[in-house]
């Protein structure tokens, strides 16, 4: 029987919601099983939200204090017991599995397969390289197979399932080597996640300052989207680096993406090829962002969002 | 103390890469060739912890073809002491790297290993974790501030949710992010000293390390490509159209 174990994402409480893309991922292998595993200090409320995610077969709640915050040194022995069982292991290709996966992968001494973009059997796999602009087709070698799922390649699962919650001991010893010593979060509020929302708004270098930045927050505010940023605004410290997006931040797939002042790079394309609309406004008609924008307009992106904002 | 930075030769960011007709891989021949640049920021850094006073030494390492040796000279410009390449013709992927550069940690027993986070070519974003799992050393990612405070390092992180900070004892392994700071200009006269700077040559088999399993590359494609869209005249123009799409 071959199973596939996917890790879960969390913040102690909340599942992440890429979780419920790799296990869409997870489901296309054709696998008997799907089997989620959730490491934490306190885990029930998570397996809980894990175990309705479709698909799922079991859950897989492996409890220790040590699992409060989500350290890789401390995750990866305890995971690389788990495995055993399985012949795949996925975790979503955000910065938790990225950090995650590969010293996994090293200690059971197998190669993995970084952002899976497509499922093309049990052991081939479309993944992207060069930001984007080329996809390689790789087949895993015979054994078992890790692997980050990219998130924006896959919808979330539905969450109508009833999978089994199963709690294990796992008696490994771990190191004392590395201590998780805080977070600092950008208090985005009550905005939506960047990589869960159904709309984005995104600031680029146009957008001038971190004063200026308020404007991109009114109209997503308007819009009930997550507010996203070009690495130029976020090195210029407009704004926090977790609103991100391209090649080395985050990959996104709203419905809608409005991009003001953000002229394209390549990078930042990266992570917007997926978006459903791509909507620019960008002084420079000849922006490299109208070549991928479904509309694009020419024009002073404060008049544009005020205009905007009385036409909502 | 002594830092160990791996630095990689990839197709130099700006260029425009081209899938090669037959999909047996991206076209690099009279392509321009540049050290990764999460790479630099990983020398830059390392450079900066020996000018903090907190370091001796800082070693550059490189694997690949004799070519690589024009991005460990760039290092050696920018001021690492010396170099190490680990000469090989075959394409390495991150396990084999990552026991590579382990075998050479294990000679050279730096207290600090610095890597990009990622290279910009293949993006796989593995190297340091599988250096950090093989060796059973501390790892922090994605580093965008380093504090060196005796045998431990102070680490943020730049992750989804905003920015973490580790402990770390050393020895460890630091991945680098863009924003850790910004790599010096390389100067004139510093090339022409960098060109007497030692370059030590290994192979695999003097470090005694075999090739790890790898991936197979069945082809390599161009993604479906994004169509321009229209150009719209006026915000109430765009607004009819999202409103009709039922996207606002």
């Amino acid at each position: 029987m071959s199973k596939v174990l996917v890790i879960a994402e969390h913040d102690g409480s909340q599942l992440n919601g890429s979780t419920a893309r790799a296990v869409a991922c997870a489901s296309q292998l054709g696998l008997d099983a799907i089997d989620i595993a959730v490491l934490a200090a306190d885990g029930s409320a998570v397996a809980e939200q894990a175990a309705k995610l479709a698909g799922v077969a079991t859950v897989v709640l492996v409890q220790n204090p040590v699992n409060e915050n989500a350290v890789a040194a401390l995750l990866a022995p305890q995971i690389e017991a788990l495995a055993s069982d399985y012949s795949h292991v996925l975790a979503p290709s955000t910065t938790f599995g990225k950090d995650l996966m590969p010293r996994v992968a090293a200690h059971l001494g197998v190669p993995q397969i970084s952002d899976i973009m497509r499922v093309e059997s049990a052991t081939v796999f479309d993944r992207p390289v060069y930001a984007g602009n080329a996809v390689i087709t790789v087949e895993a070698p015979e054994g078992l197979i890790l692997g980050t799922v990219r998130t924006a390649s896959y919808p979330a699962v539905a969450q109508d399932g009833a999978a089994t919650i199963e709690t294990r001991e796992v008696s490994v010893t771990l190191p004392t080597h590395t201590r998780y010593e805080g977070l600092k979060t950008s208090g985005s509020g009550d905005r939506p996640d960047l990589q869960a929302a159904a709309k984005v708004v995104s600031g680029g270098r146009g957008v001038g300052s971190e004063e200026n930045f308020s404007v991109i927050y009114g109209l997503a505010d308007k819009l009930g989207a997550g507010v996203g940023a070009s690495r130029a605004a976020v090195d210029a410290g407009f704004i926090p680096n977790d609103h991100q997006v391209g090649q080395t931040g985050k990959i996104i797939a709203p419905e809608l993406y409005m991009a003001f002042g953000i002229s394209g790079a390549i990078q930042h394309l990266a992570g917007i090829k997926d978006a459903g609309t791509i909507v620019a406004v960008n002084k420079d008609a000849d922006a490299p962002i109208f070549e991928v924008a479904d509309y694009g307009l020419v024009g002073d992106l404060f008049e544009v969002i005020e205009e905007l904002e009385k036409a909502l | 103390m002594k830092i160990l930075v791996g630095v990689k030769r990839v197709v130099d960011y700006n260029v425009r890469i081209q899938v090669k007709a037959d999909g047996s891989g991206v076209a690099t021949d009279g392509v321009k060739m540049s050290m990764n640049p999460f790479d630099e920021i990983a020398v830059e850094e390392a450079l900066r912890i020996k000018e903090a006073g907190k370091a001796e030494e800082v070693v550059a390492v490189t694997i690949g073809p004799k070519v690589c040796q024009e991005q460990l000279r760039t290092a050696l410009a920018m001021g690492a002491d010396r170099a190490i390449h680990v000469e090989t013709d075959d394409q390495t992927q991150p396990l084999t790297g990552a026991r590579i550069l382990k075998a050479v940690a294990d000679k050279e027993e730096p207290k600090i290993v610095l890597l990009g986070k990622q290279a910009i070519d293949d993006d796989n974003n593995q190297t340091a974790q599988m250096l950090a799992g093989l060796s059973h050393w501390p790892q922090a990612t994605f580093a965008s501030e380093v504090v060196i405070d005796g045998d431990t390092a102070q680490v943020t992180r730049e992750i989804d949710s905003g920015l973490e900070t580790l402990s770390v004892d050393l020895p460890a392994v630091i991945s680098v992010d863009l924003r850790l700071n910004e790599p010096r200009y390389v100067k004139l006269p510093n090339i022409m000293k960098a060109k007497r700077k030692p370059i030590e040559v290994l192979t695999l088999a003097e470090l005694n390390v075999e090739v790890a399993p790898s991936v197979t590359v069945l082809k390599t494609s161009t993604p479906a490509k994004r169509e321009a869209g229209i150009k719209v005249e006026s915000v109430d123009e765009l607004v009819t159209i999202l409103k009709e799409k039922g996207l606002i």
